[in-house]
Order: structure tokens, then sequence, then C-alpha cells
């Protein structure tokens, strides 16, 4: 179904961009032009510590209708963009989640 | 006795037993101490003796754990060094404690290298793990694995005694430049073993340290650990709490030292999964005080463990727990001194008070440290004559009310001295970096109520005419100069800082919210 899978690529791309509005805003200090790679680690660039990985949960939750537990927060699961985009998707009902491959 | 006794015959009894936990890798008590006695032959046949500092800049793992013992082992005195710490302040450090050894993250060497050739007595820096992409060769700076692969040869007793210094531990000061806490074998010897006594830690336990081990509360989780046979699992750092759980139930994990943040961190997801805590009888708290809900979250999350809250200051490591029984009586309290100790309170003049009183905190005792590092006037602030001729105690600049039977609540500090995730901040300390900003004609940095950190720092600016600087920039600029735990949180403009009648910038006027708003882009 092209219509599907192109209709969840644009999802993918809307989440990967809402959530790194979310950390240039919040977290990354510099330019507001700064770019964020999807994949750099947020750990190795050290933008974001306990406190702004807490806010990072609150943000998904409500910007994503999400509920996220305590052993979802992982460095597999957050540490870039592209992995949270890709958990955040994983979380939403499976109907507008589904070929999430991008 | 001397801190690494006690590790040197566990090893050489056991040598098989499980000592440490790094990633995948588990090190054995005999496999370390061969490692840390390879790593002292190298640094006393480079000339480290007795009394010697050897800076200690790396992250938490076996190395750092290894460098320790070392130090130790051939007399030296390790300096363990936070590896977030920024350019000017380590070459404070290193210019002040004049290592003769330095052994550092190779990751770090943007930072350190610069300062090797400016440093007299530094006699051999020793580089661990890979450097980064494009950094030039170690040239003459040895490796870590080599240095384990060749050394050879036993080490010489250095004759080290317990008066002689084991460490000299950093900590932030109200003048705004850090301050070496110069710590014995005894003192730490002394305030170790009370701790061991009234946690109850035994032989079979195994602690979760995730805690940095240049903070004195992880430091000791391995200080405790190694003088009874007990083992450590070390992760550095904890950032994501799914992967710190992890570890805590898939290592078996009995102890868990916790500070406030962390337990934050836990709730921000929830409830805990049954098996994620059911194996931890221990849960310590200390750094800032626990809420009512931190409390509930841990009795309901680790069903099985007993809840310490603790209290300290570098300058003697521990000075009170509240036993468990006593947590429900007295939630808010800190508890009374440990064993082997004295501790009260005094009034302006330095007079004792008794039970049920209002006054600056007191400590004696063998675990009080022997000063600050070439700091004679700050040392003498702090440690003032005892009742016994010769004697110093400690005056913690920590206020304090105590109950009818001593028990101790913490009211606020003598100074205003920040403390953010667990560590002292020094307003002056950001004050003076901030002000170095171009833009910035004045400026004060006060703590203000955070639920993760205990307090974050606000900023309050005044920028030079005409300046459009943004509170995006400044924090920016903070962040390039200071370890993370000091790195301001808000950035408030104002037209001018309110002003004591003595001309002291009025800090309480700005923590009630009473300034003049500068137009512009405010705080984020």
């Amino acid at each position: 179904m092209p219509a599907d899978r192109h209709r969840s690529r644009t999802k993918m791309t809307d989440t990967r961009a809402k959530i790194r509005t979310f950390l240039v805003d919040n977290f990354l200090f510099g330019p507001a032009d700064a770019s964020l790679d999807d994949d750099a680690s947020f750990l190795e660039l050290e933008l974001v510590d306990s406190t702004g990985v807490i806010e990072l949960v609150s943000f998904v939750e409500e910007s994503f209708g999400i509920k996220v537990q305590d052993n979802e927060i992982t460095r597999e699961n957050f540490d870039s963009v592209a992995r949270l985009a890709h958990f955040v998707e994983s979380k939403l009902p499976a109907a507008v989640s589904q070929p999430a491959q991008s | 006795m001397l801190l690494h006794d006690d590790f040197k015959r566990i090893a050489a009894e056991q040598p098989d037993r499980s000592a440490l936990v790094v990633g995948d890798r588990e090190y054995r008590y005999g496999e370390l101490c061969r490692d840390v006695e390879r790593l002292a032959v190298h640094l006393q046949q480079a000339g480290v003796g007795r009394g010697a500092r050897v800076a200690v800049y790396l992250r938490n793992g076996a190395e750092f754990v290894v460098a320790l013992f070392a130090c130790f082992e051939c007399g030296a005195v390790a300096v363990p060094l936070n590896p977030q710490i920024k350019q000017n302040k380590l070459t404070y450090i290193l210019h002040e404690v004049e290592p003769a050894a330095l052994i550092a993250a190779a990751e770090l060497r943007p930072i350190w290298s610069p300062e090797r050739d400016a440093l007299p007595g530094l006699r051999t820096v020793v580089q661990v793990g890979r450097p980064p992409r494009g950094s030039p060769p170690a040239g003459r700076d040895s490796e870590y694995e080599h240095v384990l692969a060749v050394a050879v040869g036993a080490v010489r007793n250095p004759g080290t005694i317990d008066q002689d210094l084991a460490a000299i531990i950093y900590t932030s000061g109200s003048t705004g430049e850090p301050k070496g806490v110069m710590l014995t074998h005894l003192n730490m010897v002394t305030a170790r073993g009370a701790i061991l006594q009234y946690l109850g830690i035994d032989a079979a336990d195994r602690i979760y340290c995730a805690l940095p081990l240049t903070f004195d509360y992880g430091l000791y989780q391995v200080l405790m650990a190694f003088a009874i046979g007990a083992s450590v699992v070390l992760d550095d750092g904890f950032v994501y709490v799914g992967d710190m759980l992890a570890r805590l139930a898939g290592r078996n994990c009995t102890v868990f030292p916790a500070i406030p943040t962390m337990i934050s961190l836990m709730m921000a997801g929830g409830d805990l999964r049954s098996q994620d805590a059911a194996g931890v009888r221990l849960v310590t708290n200390t750094a800032a005080a626990l809420s009512p809900a931190h409390i509930r979250y841990i009795r309901r999350n680790f069903p099985g463990a007993r809840l310490f809250s603790m209290y300290g200051l570098t300058e003697c490591k521990r000075v009170s727990y509240l036993p468990p029984e006593e947590l429900d009586r007295r939630p808010d309290s800190i508890g009374r001194g440990m064993p082997n100790e004295e501790v009260y309170l005094v009034d302006d003049q330095g007079r004792r008070l008794p039970h049920g009183s209002i006054g600056e905190l007191v400590v004696r005792g063998s675990h009080v440290m022997r000063g600050y590092w070439r700091k004679q006037a700050e040392t003498d602030e702090c440690l003032r004559p005892g009742s016994i001729e010769g004697e110093r105690v400690l005056h913690t600049g920590d206020m304090f009310r105590s109950d009818a039977e001593g028990y101790l609540y913490f009211l606020g500090r003598k100074d205003d001295i920040i403390k953010s995730r667990g560590e002292k901040v020094s307003p002056r300390e950001i004050e003076k970096i901030v002000s170095a900003h171009d833009a910035v004609i004045d400026v004060a940095a006060v703590g203000v109520p955070d639920a993760v950190s205990g307090e974050a720092i606000r900023l309050f600016i005044r920028r030079a005419p005409n300046s459009q600087v943004g509170a995006r920039e400044i924090l920016a600029y903070c962040a390039a100069r200071m370890e993370r735990h000091m790195t301001p949180r808000e950035v408030v403009f104002v037209e001018a800082l309110p002003r004591t009648p003595n001309g002291k910038v009025d800090k309480k006027a700005l923590q009630r919210g009473e300034i003049a708003h500068a137009g512009g882009p405010a705080s984020q």
C-alpha cells in the first residue's frame, strides 16, 4: 500500500522534526539555526543530563500522547533524534506507525 | 592502618573474589591488585614518591579505581578531578597541587595537554583510552595499557603512615576559587569504618555506583567495598534511568547509593516493575534532603530496602545518618552523629548550645580533614581550636536546628553557597566566569529551588548599553566553561542589581524576585 507507506514516512519525518525542534529550542545552546544530526548521541554531545531527560520524557508524553515507563528510558530508546523518533513511533497506535523504516 | 591494607589482604587471600563490574567486564580482586601494583611500579620508577600528588582526571571506570589504589600503594596523594572540569579550573588546580604524575583520559587530551609543559614537577603522564580523532600522538606520554603490560618489578615500601595524606579532593569555596580538602589515611579509614558500621554493609553485598568517583559519595562506595571484600557495579553517570535499573537488577545489586536527582528520574517514569529493585536491601541518600514524595516512592518501589538519610561534607566525608526506624518520626531530620564522632551546635560566639537550639554545626573526630591545600586562611576559618590543647574541630558553615534528643534538621548555609545535584556550587565562581563576557556589566548568581537538582542556578545580568546578547548565548558561554552541575539554568536581564545598604548585591531580594526587568530576550 504505497499511500500508507508514504503517509508513515511523512509521519516519521514529522516526528523527527518535532523532536529536533524541541531539542534545539531547549537544549542546544548556540546559534538558533544550529543543526543536529539525527544519529548524534545526546550523551556524547553532552546535550542532555538527568534534568534534560526528565524534560524530554514529559515532552514526548505530552506531544505524542504516549506513556513512557522507567525501563524504557534507555540509551537505546532516547539517545539520538532517530532513536527517540523510532521509539515514539513504536509506542503510537499500530495503524499509524506501521512500516516505519526510513 | 592505611586505606589499601584490606584490599591487598583480600586480593592475596581471595584473588578470585569479584571486586568490580564495569560494562560487561568483571574484575576480580587478584587481577585488579596486579594492575594496581604495575601502575604503582611505573609511578615509582618515574620518581613519584611518598607525598607526591597524582592528578587523576578520568571518567568512572576500572582505570580510575586502579589509579587511586596505585597512588595509595606508592605513598602518593590522589587528586581526583571531575572530567567535566574545563580549561581554566584545571589550570588553576594543576598549578596549585603541582602533581608529579597525571593520569588522564585521552579523550580530554585537548584540555590537559597544553598544561603538561607548564608543570615543572610533572614526571609522568599516563593516558587512558583512545584520544579523539585528529589528536597528535601521545609522544612521550605513556599509554595505560602499555604501562600495565611492561611494568616489571615490585613496589618498594614507601614507608607511609596513617598521618600521611591519601587524597586531596577539590570542592567549591565561597571565594570562588576551588579548595583542595586534604585527607589523611587516618581521616579516610575513620570515615569509612564508621559508615560501614552503621550501614551494616558486608562482604556479600554488591553496591551499584553511578555516582562520579570524583565526588566523595561515589569514591567511598569503592573504598568501603574494598575494605570488606564486597563488590561494586560501576557506571559512568546516571542519565537514562532504564539502563540504571537494568544494571541494578541484572547484576543483582543489594546496595543503592542515591541522591534525590536519581529518585526524581525514576519518578518521571512512574512506579518501577517489581523485579527492578527486588534485590536491593539498602538505599542511602545524601547530598540533599529527600522530599516526602521521594521517601514514599522509595518505600513503595524498594520494599525490601532500609532507607538511610545522611548528611556530610567533603571536609570530613560524613557527619550524620538517620536510623531507618526514625524516618517516620522525623522524616526531615538528617539524624545524629556517627560512631566515634562528636557533633554539636554553636552560637555566633562559638559557644556550645544544648539540644533544642539553632546554630552552626561543629564536627569533632579523626575523620576531620587536615585543612585546605595551600590555603591557610580558609583552613583557619573552618578548622578552629577545640577544647583539648592542639585539637582542631570543623566548623561546617551549615546552620542546623536540633530537637530535644539531638536529631539535626538542616536550615541553610551561613554563606551563599548553592547546593546543586548534591555538589557545592560557589556563586562567586560562576559570577567570575560570566563577568568576563564582553556584554556583561554586572552579574549575580543565586540558587532557586528545583525539583530535580535541589537548587538550580539563576543568573541576573545587567548588560552593556546597546548589547543585544540573549539568554541562549550566555548559557552557551557558561556551558563551555563550567562543569554541568554549576551551569546556570536561567538568565534574567535586569536594569540594575538590588544592593544592600553597604553596597553588596542583595541576593535575598533577588531570590524574592525584587528586580527591575530589562527589555529584550529574558529568561529561558
